[in-house]
C-alpha cells in the first residue's frame, strides 16, 4: 500500500487529506498521478494541473521518481510560506 | 568523557536550529541565544517576516498557515546544510509559525551568525529565498471577500534560482 497525502487548496478541493492506495501497477509518481486522476472528474481536473508539486517520503521529487509499497507520497500546490 | 559531552552539546544545538510553532517568538531572546557563549562570531544577521495588511491591492485581515509536518523540518534542515557548505557561518536559527495569525504578527525568523558580515548576510538571504520555494508551508488569506489560498509568486522562483 502507498499512503497518499494532500495539502492546502488541493486537500480542500478533493475534500480529502489522506488515502491509501494499492501499489499494484504503480512504479513511479507519474503512475500514481494517473491512477488518482482516473478516480473521478474532480481528481482528473486537479491532477491535470502541471504546477502541482510532489514529495516522496518528505523529499520533493519529479514524476520519474520510483515509488514502492510503504512510501508516503504527497501532492500539493506551490508553497507560499515565509 | 569530554568528547561525549561535546558531541551531546553539538546535537543539542543542531536540534534547536529549526522550530515550527504556533506560539510567537521574541526577537531579543533569539538574538541572545545566537550571542550566548559565542565570542568567535562578530556578525549576526536576522530577518523577521510579518503579516502585511495588504496583498495584491486587497485589504488583508489575517492569515492561516498550513504545513506538512515532518517534511517541513527535513526541507529546512537541507537548506541550512547547503548554506553551511556555501558560507562560513556559525549558528543558524529558523522559526516558522503555523496556525491563525493577525496583521502585524511575526511569521518567520531567520538568524545567522558568522565571523564577518558577508557570510551571515548572504546565508540569511539564501535560507529565506529557499524557504519560500521549497519548504512546505501554505498561506490562506482572510480578506473582506472571504478566505483564499495564496498563489505562489514567479518572482520568488527567480530569486531562488539566482543562487
Amino acid at each position: 500500500m502507498i499512503k497518499v497525502v494532500f495539502f492546502a487548496a488541493l486537500r480542500e478541493q478533493l475534500n480529502c487529506g489522506e488515502l491509501t492506495i494499492s501499489s499494484e501497477n504503480i512504479t513511479t509518481v507519474a503512475d500514481l498521478k494517473q491512477q488518482l486522476a482516473s478516480r473521478n472528474e474532480q481528481y482528473q481536473a486537479l491532477f491535470a494541473n502541471t504546477s502541482l508539486l510532489s514529495a516522496v517520503n518528505h523529499d520533493m521529487v519529479d514524476g520519474e521518481q520510483s515509488i514502492k509499497s510503504g512510501d508516503e507520497v504527497a501532492f500539493f500546490p506551490p508553497v507560499t510560506g515565509g | 568523557m569530554q568528547a561525549v559531552s561535546k558531541q551531546r552539546l553539538k546535537i543539542k544545538i543542531m536540534n534547536q536550529e529549526i522550530s515550527i510553532q504556533i506560539a510567537d517568538f521574541s526577537l531579543a531572546d533569539e538574538v541572545a541565544l545566537l550571542e550566548q557563549d559565542n565570542a568567535i562570531d562578530g556578525a549576526i544577521v536576522t530577518f523577521t517576516g510579518r503579516v502585511r495588511n495588504h496583498n495584491n491591492g486587497m485589504d488583508v485581515s489575517g492569515l492561516t498557515l498550513e504545513h506538512y509536518p515532518g517534511m517541513t523540518e527535513k526541507s529546512l534542515a537541507k537548506i541550512i546544510n547547503i548554506a553551511k557548505t556555501r558560507w562560513n557561518i556559525g549558528r543558524v536559527k529558523v522559526i516558522h509559525r503555523i496556525g491563525a495569525l493577525d496583521i502585524g504578527e511575526q511569521i518567520v525568523f531567520v538568524g545567522v551568525t558568522s565571523k564577518h558580515r558577508h557570510d551571515a548576510f548572504a546565508a540569511n538571504e539564501f535560507i529565506m529565498d529557499f524557504l519560500k520555494v521549497q519548504a512546505p508551508f501554505w498561506k490562506k488569506e482572510r480578506t473582506e471577500q472571504g478566505e483564499a489560498w495564496l498563489d505562489a509568486k514567479a518572482t520568488d522562483d527567480s530569486k531562488a534560482q539566482k543562487w
